[in-house]
């Protein structure tokens, strides 16, 4: 997917520039309004991660600009501020949602998934192996004509594996992308999730294979 | 009548004293110049009668004679049922009548008659005296001829003016009493309408105030609206500053959480992976705690002056619900909503109710396990009832009327980061808008339901 990031810090620009690529999106980093003005203007943006607080205006108005220019980008806004009398405002202005720094990347993914589906799936966001579809942003499985919903966890654990099937990931490895940093979990959990994927991809291309010791890939059945 | 109080009530005393000040003045005049004209009257009837006695008076042969003329006497008779007494004198001789009548001790001047008021035979009367010569040349004699009656006309006539006179001065006096209460009254009807004005207003609303105020009320107004005028200019400087406060304190937390985060990834040791979670978890719990303390601060000011406006408590769950939904799917909890489809019509503060309920549903999806249920439910009987029930841990031990103290949380919530304000806000906004929190161990099972109760509007 391809991002448009507006924010003025640059280190937190770095970070979240960082934290998105590593999950394979595209990023574009807007450190002013007119920047991003200029931006929207040449480039088809997936979504707009926008803060308020810009060294040359408030993002508030660039949010009412975009909208009165019928330019439906979804915009989830990048507040500091956390109490709801402030929040009200900005999905009155056409947000599509808003994050609280400092926000946690799984939360964002979950709202950015969130509003992606409720604009109807206008992003291609489609990883397919084996002749089974992962469907990211409408959080299915699709094989054989057969149209599996996923929970979030499953979603996300199979996002993992689709992005590189054949790749053995670690068990350490797939709790990171699994749990949030705030909570604990243990690595029996993995083998519950993993034992849900294999039900999932029963009578599909694909499965999940134990790489004793190692942890565990997705190969062709 | 310095001290506070009712200005109405003084306003009225004070013009209500006056009326009855007036009206026993009132009063005092009619009685007096009634009586006297009654009493004139009498006199004249007096004066009149005793003149024509004696204008009867004859001298014959140095004798003085008299025949009483039956007139003089019969229009005293006609007044009312007194006795009338006449006496004539001459040289200190009583010719005619009542020889004990008292006569004045110097006879009056001629043309001149004399007015006494005596009391004769047990009675008041009132005595009319005339001198007159008879004869002629140095024969003449001083004849005083004295007429009086008794004064029970005068007293009935007077008792009549006296009824007369209190019953109109009462009249005047009600009168003037009800006329003050609606003059006092309007006289401060600019207060009464600008002072609602100014209560209607929400907590939020920091206008001028716009009356149309009579020329005494423009100095208040006045000082009212540059009262109002420097509260909005420091609250938006309070509000200016928590904004770039937020802004400077939560962006670099913002940029170490995300660096931490990636830090965690390529880490491989689990004891440097705990670490940067453990650091991950402080931020978190700093960030939770301001947010809340915030809130709590906005539930203070707002719920004073409750805003009155109309909502749709179903529509304020829903959003809820959509807003809370992507935190519950990172655990995979399903918020079930039971919340029909009919909207639920209440009056009060919009974001008060959504703060409240964030609280609950956020505490919910923090104490809920992976994989569970949250139901959200509007509930209609004798009251509305807002309520998430979860399958978490519950509340434990804790003593239920304990949780809605500020920073208290309950006994078992382990290693889980949270600040204890969560319940306050929501039972504080339940408070402010004649409602209850209510936390109850969940009836199917684990868990616990906690919900917002209000009255029906």
């Amino acid at each position: 997917m391809r991002f448009l990031l507006i924010e003025d810090n640059p280190k937190l620009a770095g970070v979240v520039v960082e934290r998105l690529q590593l999950d394979g999106h595209a990023v574009d980093h807007a450190g002013t309004l007119s920047d991003a003005t200029d931006l929207t203007a040449v480039a088809d943006y997936d979504l707009i991660l926008l803060d308020i607080m810009l060294p040359d205006g408030d993002g508030r108005d660039f949010l009412e600009r975009q909208r009165q220019a019928e330019k439906r980008t979804p915009v989830i806004v990048i507040t500091a501020r956390s109490a709801v009398s402030d929040r009200v405002g900005l999905l009155d202005l056409g947000a599509d949602d808003y994050i609280v720094k400092p926000f946690d990347f799984s939360e964002l993914e979950a709202r950015v998934r969130a509003v992606l589906r409720r604009q109807g799936g206008a992003a291609d966001n489609t990883l397919t192996f084996a002749g089974t579809t992962l469907d990211s942003t409408k959080g299915e499985l699709r094989f054989d004509g057969q149209v599996i919903a996923l929970r979030n966890r499953e979603l996300r654990l199979l996002e993992v594996f689709f992005a590189a099937p054949g790749h053995v990931f670690s068990k350490t490895h797939l709790i990171d992308r699994l749990f949030s940093l705030s909570d604990e979990a243990s690595e029996n959990a993995i083998e519950v999730y993993v034992g849900r994927l294999r039900k999932r991809l029963e009578g599909s291309g694909a499965r999940i294979e134990t790489v004793r010791g190692l942890g565990y890939r997705m190969v062709a059945r | 009548m310095n001290g506070p109080g009712s200005i109405r009530k003084r306003l009225f005393i004070q013009l209500a004293l006056v009326a009855a000040v007036l009206s026993l003045a009132f009063f005092l005049v009619v009685r007096g110049v009634a009586e006297r004209a009654a009493e004139r009257t009498q006199d004249d009837i007096l004066s009149a009668s005793a003149t024509a006695i004696a204008d009867s008076l004859r001298s014959e042969d140095g004798h003085v004679t008299l025949d009483l003329p039956y007139s003089a006497l019969s229009m005293l008779g006609s007044i009312n049922e007194d006795r009338v007494f006449y006496r004539v004198v001459s040289q200190g001789k009583t010719l005619t009548g009542y020889p004990d009548l008292p006569q004045p001790d110097v006879p009056p001047r001629l043309g001149a008659p004399g007015v006494e008021t005596l009391t004769y035979r047990g009675d008041e009367i009132r005595a009319v005296s005339v001198t007159r010569p008879v004869g002629t040349g140095a024969n003449a004699t001083l004849v005083v001829v004295t007429v009086a009656q008794t004064r029970q006309g005068l007293a009935a006539i007077s008792r009549q003016i006296t009824a007369t006179a209190t019953g109109i001065g009462a009249g005047f006096f009600l009168l003037a009493t009800a006329l003050s209460l609606w003059a006092a009254g309007s006289a401060l009807a600019p207060i009464t309408r600008i002072t609602g004005s100014v209560t209607r207003r929400g907590p939020t609303d920091l206008r001028p105030v716009q009356a149309n105020a009579p020329d005494e009320l423009v100095p208040l107004i006045n000082a009212l609206n540059s009262f109002m005028s420097r509260l909005r200019s420091s609250l938006s400087r309070t509000e200016d500053f928590i904004t770039e406060a937020a802004h400077r304190v939560r962006t670099p937390l913002a940029t170490v959480r995300a660096q931490a985060e990636i830090t965690h990834r390529k880490l491989n040791k689990p004891e440097h992976k705990q670490a940067i979670r453990e650091m991950i978890r402080a931020i978190d719990e700093s960030s939770r705690s301001a947010g809340q303390m915030l809130d709590h601060a906005m539930v203070t000011f707002r719920a004073d002056s409750l805003a009155q406006d109309a909502l749709d408590l179903r529509a304020i769950m829903a959003e809820t619900c959509d807003r809370l939904g992507p935190t519950a799917d990172l655990k995979d909890i399903a918020i079930r909503r039971e919340i029909g489809t009919e909207p639920v019509a209440f009056t009060g503060d919009g974001i008060l109710l959504q703060a409240a309920l964030q609280n609950i549903l956020d505490n919910a999806i923090k104490y809920s396990p992976d994989d569970s249920d949250i139901t959200a439910r509007v509930a209609i009987y004798d009251n509305i009832t807002l309520s998430f029930t979860d399958q978490g841990r519950g509340f434990g031990e804790t003593d239920l009327s304990d949780l809605t103290t500020r920073y208290t949380r309950g006994a078992n919530v382990g290693d889980i980061v949270g600040s204890g304000l969560g319940l306050t806000i929501a039972d504080e906004v339940a408070k402010a808008h004649g409602g209850r929190l209510d936390i109850s161990p969940n009836k199917n099972g684990a868990g616990a339901c906690v919900s917002l109760i209000f009255p029906r509007a």
